[in-house]
């Protein structure tokens, strides 16, 4: 029996030395890297043409209501807490409790999406569209763009959530968990930036 | 049909061969003997036209430019419809680990589709192409006439009814089978081909309108779903002659295809630049499609760091060579060169010029060309019944590998010079010179284009041959 359990011992060492590695997939980082790309250049892009046409950039943004966005905000940094919340526990092997985690990033997640979706119909209504004008359009495709991003971080997370019913993850098993917690920080990241770029910097 | 799984073979051959996993696979093997086939046709084409481009007269009036081009990208398409399916034929018994649903189908489809190919050919050389429209129905509905989707309607309705077969059958063994990523995917983009083939039939009178929807066959193919049938036809080699643990390679498969989509779909608005549609489409167009090459350049690292962590030496190495060789020419053709003039701004004095004639070469070569080639030079041996080509085989067909890759390489080099000179004496000049006059500037580059195309021809009747040798000689 003792000779057992030291051997489970000598067969994890990783538990009792960490070593610096990168949390999750590596292909998941090359994956964000590309992410951060598409919207560092679309972020860029807006910020040339709010140079161009400050004015009406300005008058844009006062139609932007603040409260929903800030409470999005919470929401999205909430949802990611949960996530590190989820991977914590996965390590202590708290599995009903990870997985609670992992629910309630999904109720955040699906919070924003329905505050988002609320705020977009309201734009449509006041006949806002694409062609409306340069502000609009980066508003609209920035948004909307972003809002795809939430709906595919809370894929990932419902995947994880789904997989870990039988015990995948754990101790030394949280490469799937950390992938997914590392996607929902960077759409998160992202929403920072494209909140105070977009919605508060006036 | 419901004892599928011991389906006789239509295929005459009694003899049994132990390098196939599943015997419906051999249905692949005319699939991919028709593919090379009429890759021959493409490049001799090819050859017509490129030499027409300085001697304007050349088998006037036999075969005109115009014709002779259709004939060359119209070829083009069909011979990499052949290689899908016939990769999807192999691929998907392999990986749901059952027989075909129905190899006699395959069968038969195979036949359809090689002689409406055929005829359509024959219409294109021997008709004028009003005549050939007339009598095949064009007035009823129309929809010929419009680059890539020359075919007459009732070649388009075939080769749907070619597609829905080839669909059922494999759709039907993946539903019975093992469920893998690299399956699903490959099914995945099997299904986007064939139903955005359909906006084919869309035709508004509508010219904005027309290429509007004329793009989402054409870009939504090349920069779309077909990068989905690439990926998991790269994936399915890799995890064959590298013995990397397929989960790994799924998950890259898995990211590759989502960057893909995230960018190649609003990506189809580069093409909606100067046609007449909202004006929002060049920013959303230019920063969309300018990360296209992401996911090729994922593509690269991914065929590169698998053939690096490889855990076997597979004795097919000429396979390895052409999944690399995709990897990095698919990035340069359809990544960088794309790029070139993808933004707007830039787009503006590009439009229309020999810049896209020079990404079209190598694209379609490094992308799609050279993917249904690895996955000929990987199974043709297994179909043959040896688990690789003998050494002298292989040495061939790397050497052909060489050849044809360096000969785009040229063409495309030939043509970017021709674009540079063009931009600059026809746009960007003070005083632009005419169309017809910068022609005449530009006479060397089509000539160095002609002479690389012999060089890829040469490579690629050294790449027939190479299915010849049998390498007894040297043993």
């Amino acid at each position: 029996m003792r000779e057992q359990s030291l051997a489970l011992i000598e067969a994890q060492p990783a538990r009792h030395v960490p070593e610096p590695h990168i949390p999750g997939d590596l292909a998941m980082w090359f994956f964000i890297l590309a992410e951060l790309a598409v919207f560092g250049v679309f972020f860029l892009v807006y910020g040339v043409y709010r140079r161009q046409q400050p004015a009406l950039f300005a008058e844009g943004q006062t139609h932007l209501d603040l409260l929903l966005p800030t409470l999005n905000t919470l929401l999205l940094i909430a949802g990611s807490a949960c996530m590190v919340a989820a991977v914590r526990r996965f390590a202590q092997d708290r599995q009903r409790a990870a997985r609670q985690s992992l629910l309630l990033a999904m109720v955040f997640g699906g919070g924003f999406l329905v505050c988002k979706l609320y705020e977009l119909v309201g734009k449509f209504m006041a006949g806002i569209s694409l062609s409306s004008n340069d502000f609009w359009m980066f508003y609209l495709s920035l948004t909307v763009f972003h809002f795809l991003h939430v709906v595919l971080g809370m894929v990932i997370v419902a995947a994880v959530w789904w997989m870990a019913r039988d015990g995948r993850y754990g101790p030394g098993r949280l490469d799937g968990v950390e992938t997914a917690a590392a996607y929902w920080h960077m759409v998160d990241l992202v929403w920072l930036v494209l909140f105070a770029l977009v919605y508060v910097a006036r | 049909m419901s004892n599928a799984t011991v389906a006789p073979l239509p295929a005459s051959k009694a003899t049994v061969n132990d390098q196939i996993k599943y015997r419906s696979q051999a249905v692949a093997k005319p699939y991919f003997v028709a593919a090379i086939g009429l890759f021959i046709g493409q490049i001799l084409f090819g050859l017509i036209i490129g030499l027409q481009y300085f001697k304007g007269d050349f088998l006037f009036p036999a075969i005109p430019f115009g014709t002779a081009r259709m004939v060359h990208t119209n070829l083009l398409i069909v011979w990499l419809l052949f290689g899908f399916m016939g990769a999807g034929y192999f691929l998907i018994p392999e990986e749901c680990e059952r027989e075909l649903y129905s190899p006699k189908l395959a069968i038969i489809t195979f036949w359809v589709f090689l002689v409406a190919g055929a005829l359509t050919i024959v219409g294109y050389l021997g008709l004028p192409y009003n005549v050939l429209a007339h009598i095949t129905g064009n007035d009823l509905l129309p929809t010929m006439g419009r680059g890539y989707l020359e075919q007459p309607l009732i070649t388009k309705v075939g080769i749907v009814l070619v597609a829905l077969s080839f669909l059922f059958n494999l759709s039907m063994t993946l539903l019975s089978g093992r469920k893998t990523s690299i399956s699903i995917v490959m099914m995945l983009g099997l299904w986007g081909l064939a139903i955005f083939f359909l906006f084919s039939f869309v035709n508004p009178n509508n010219l904005v309108l027309d290429k509007y929807f004329w793009w989402w066959v054409v870009h939504l193919w090349v920069e779309g779903v077909w990068e989905l049938i690439m990926g998991a036809m790269l994936a399915f080699v890799l995890v064959k002659v590298t013995g990397v643990d397929r989960e790994i390679i799924e998950k890259w498969l898995y990211l590759i295809i989502a960057m893909t989509l995230i960018t190649g779909i609003i990506g189809t608005g580069h093409h909606y630049f100067w046609i007449g549609t909202p004006g929002y489409w060049q920013l959303l167009g230019s920063i969309f499609s300018a990360l296209e090459p992401v996911p090729f350049f994922m593509m690269t690292v991914f065929a590169f760091n698998m053939v690096k962590r490889r855990r076997r030496e597979h004795p097919n190495q000429a396979a390895t060579l052409w999944a690399l060789g995709t990897g990095v020419m698919s990035f340069l053709g359809a990544g960088v060169w794309g790029f070139l003039g993808t933004l707007s701004v830039v787009n503006y004095y590009t439009h229309g010029t020999q810049l896209t004639a020079a990404h079209g070469h190598m694209a379609f070569y490094g992308a799609y060309a050279m993917v249904v080639l690895t996955m000929i030079s990987y199974t043709m041996p297994l179909l043959r019944g040896r688990e690789a080509n003998s050494a002298a085989a292989q040495k061939l067909e790397k050497t052909a590998f060489w050849v044809m890759t360096l000969a785009i390489v040229g063409i495309t080099l030939s043509l970017t010079a021709a674009a540079v000179t063009q931009v600059s004496l026809q746009r960007l000049s003070a005083s632009p010179l005419s169309f017809m006059e910068t022609q005449q500037h530009i006479m060397p580059m089509y000539w160095a284009r002609f002479g690389f195309g012999l060089c890829f021809f040469t490579g690629l009747m050294m790449y027939v041959t190479s299915f010849f040798v049998t390498g007894k000689r040297e043993s």
